[in-house]
């Protein structure tokens, strides 16, 4: 290990996340830090002290609007990147993100032992998501699911629209709003859960393997050293892409 | 007992509304209300009048099983007179442990008697949760258990209402941890019957004679959500038609019971006002001759219309407490130790990182610093 890095790498600029793959990730993080701010004001509005009339005024309505808005926009985008995991390039791939080979659980074991119980060990490079990372990613388009489900099926009553209408068997199943509210509440909590070690582990990839890992997801690069690249050549997964 | 007649003898409701000595005017009035509380156009009027008219008595058999009669107790104080006096008096109810003359052996008699005589035509109203356990021993009535009777009843009826939060979801003797097994009557009912939930603890009167009118009139049951119950009455929630709404949509809320903004009268939904999550007809329709319901009298709804609202949560808190993590952690609790050991984690992660892997950052530093050097300044 040590040898290896006392050389200057040459890098190669490899293209990772695509335009839309970009666009979705910004414009995911911009509607969840609305949708958790405005959430966490209908569970508990703030006490206002104010001398209007209520006529006057329309905060919980506002509030309650951007809600409703920024919930169209993540579940569009949601469905969007569901769909591009289908035509993106093999970084973007559905294949990313779900444990269904022996090579994935590997990875995932290594990426563990190595980022995680910090053993010592060659690092793992990897290009887009490592395995780990790619599961972890899984679990919130779970999460990303239970929200749109039990958010829609909460906001179905208030709509004449026929795509919230849709979801009006959610409730039911739950056995009413009063359990479907509370799970819509709980799994909130996982995307700020999610938030903290996602932007820490983007911290710290950036730190301890210096190939762009922060700018990835502004200009799409990943600076890759050139034995990395040789040793995943001819390796594409998705050949076709 | 009412139900001396021979079914072809049977009285229509209005001969039976004529004999109580009501004015055609009452019942009209009467014919009008409900139409309009079943939702209907104006024009059903004349359909509504036309089948009280003309048709024969429907025969009811009206079960208690555990629960405390306020659905009975509200049905025969709906604001309107006739709907205590004729659809409950006079629409031959043939068996009701709390309404009928008879008792003992007559009583078990009569509903025996209806079963046979009506087989396929009674209307069964269930009030009550079925006790399942211990053979449901706990709630007998002539010997037999309620199981045993609601599959009898139930059998030849034309159709079940479930009245009421207990026979529709098993209201608070289904509370954990449900020592009897109570169960609602939907997940017991064997026979092929349209069963129509009606809940609340208890419900509207209006809403329950609303129900029976329907019947009397199309011969059929009401158009169903997808739980069960008669859309009519089920379809908003008590937030969608409370007059203290528009307080909500300005953010203004009472804090606690004895504050300004109660004397206000500002929205109760800080203080766990259920409206927002509660499917009943309370908002229009009132209560006590529609003078008032829980929010008009300055208490936030408990949701007693909605399944397990006695184990989700308290009433007077919007967040509610996780079971199985003490009474005092709600969601936001867990949340913030979560959130605060991630915290943790994470430091402790990048603690951990500078020492283990610091060969490696050491290097990548000084090929860095390497190149640096290496360019002009």
């Amino acid at each position: 290990m040590a040898n290896k890095y006392l050389h200057i790498h040459r890098l190669r600029r490899v293209y990772v996340w695509e335009l839309p793959v970009r666009f979705y990730h910004w414009l995911n993080a911009l509607v969840i830090i609305a949708l958790i701010a405005t959430g966490f004001y209908i569970a508990n509005p703030l006490a206002i002290q104010s001398q209007h009339e209520a006529s006057g005024q329309y905060t919980m309505g506002w509030v309650r609007y951007i809600h409703f808005a920024a919930a169209y926009l993540f579940f569009f985008n949601f469905l969007f990147r569901l769909y591009w995991g289908f035509v993106g390039n093999k970084y973007a791939n559905w294949k990313q993100f779900l444990p269904i080979s022996k090579k994935f659980f590997k990875e995932m074991w290594y990426v563990f032992r190595m980022d995680i119980m910090m053993l010592k060990g060659k690092e793992h490079m990897s290009i887009g998501h490592n395995a780990m990372a790619g599961f972890i990613y899984f679990l919130t388009f779970i999460a990303f699911l239970v929200q749109c489900l039990t958010g829609f099926g909460l906001y179905a009553p208030m709509s004449t629209w026929w795509l919230p209408k849709l979801f009006t068997w959610v409730p039911a199943v739950f056995g009413g709003d009063i359990l479907t509210r509370q799970i819509h509440h709980w799994s909130m909590w996982f995307f700020i859960l999610f938030a903290v070690i996602h932007v820490y582990l983007v911290f710290y990839h950036d730190y301890v393997e210096g190939r762009g890992e922060i700018s990835s997801m502004g200009g799409g690069w990943k600076f890759i050293e050139e034995e990395v690249f040789e040793r995943n050549h001819h390796q594409t997964p998705n050949p076709e892409k | 007992m009412t139900n001396d007649a021979s079914p072809s003898t049977q009285p229509t409701y209005y001969q039976e509304v004529e004999r109580k000595g009501y004015s055609r005017r009452d019942f009209i009035g009467f014919v009008t209300m409900m139409t309009a509380f079943m939702g209907l156009e104006k024009s059903a009027i004349g359909q509504v009048a036309k089948a009280l008219e003309t048709k024969p008595r429907i025969p009811v058999i009206w079960l208690h099983f555990q629960e405390c009669t306020c659905c009975s107790e509200s049905f025969i104080r709906s604001s309107h007179p006739i709907v205590a006096d004729i659809l409950l008096d006079k629409i031959s109810l043939d068996y009701s442990e709390t309404l009928m003359a008879a008792s003992g052996f007559q009583a078990e008699e009569a509903m025996k008697n209806t079963m046979t005589k009506y087989k396929g035509e009674y209307i069964l109203c269930v009030e009550g949760s079925v006790p399942t356990g211990a053979d449901g021993v706990y709630c007998m009535i002539g010997g037999k258990t309620s199981m045993q009777i609601l599959e009898e009843a139930a059998a030849g009826a034309k159709a079940v209402i479930a009245w009421g939060s207990c026979a529709s979801n098993g209201c608070v003797q289904s509370a954990k941890p449900n020592p009897t097994k109570a169960t609602p009557i939907h997940k017991l009912l064997k026979a092929n019957v349209p069963l129509i939930k009606v809940p609340g603890c208890p419900p509207i009167g209006e809403v329950m004679a609303g129900v029976i009118v329907h019947l009397v009139t199309f011969g059929k049951i009401p158009e169903l959500d997808r739980v069960g119950r008669p859309k009519a009455f089920y379809s908003k929630r008590v937030h969608d038609s409370c007059y203290r709404r528009p307080f909500y949509d300005a953010g203004l809320f009472v804090e606690t019971f004895d504050d300004e903004n109660a004397k206000k009268g500002y929205c109760l939904y800080k203080v766990g006002c259920k409206g927002p999550s509660t499917y009943n007809a309370c908002g229009v329709m009132k209560w006590n001759n529609g003078t008032s319901y829980p929010i008009q009298s300055g208490h936030p709804c408990i949701g007693c219309s909605e399944e397990n609202y006695w184990d989700n949560g308290r009433l007077y808190e919007r967040a509610s407490a996780f079971a199985g993590f003490g009474i005092e952690a709600n969601a936001d609790t867990l949340g913030k130790v979560a959130l605060a050991a991630t915290g943790v984690a994470v430091a402790a992660h990048a603690v951990a990182t500078n020492v283990r892997k610091k060969k490696l950052i050491f290097d990548l530093e000084k090929e860095g610093k390497e190149s640096e050097q290496e360019l002009k300044s």
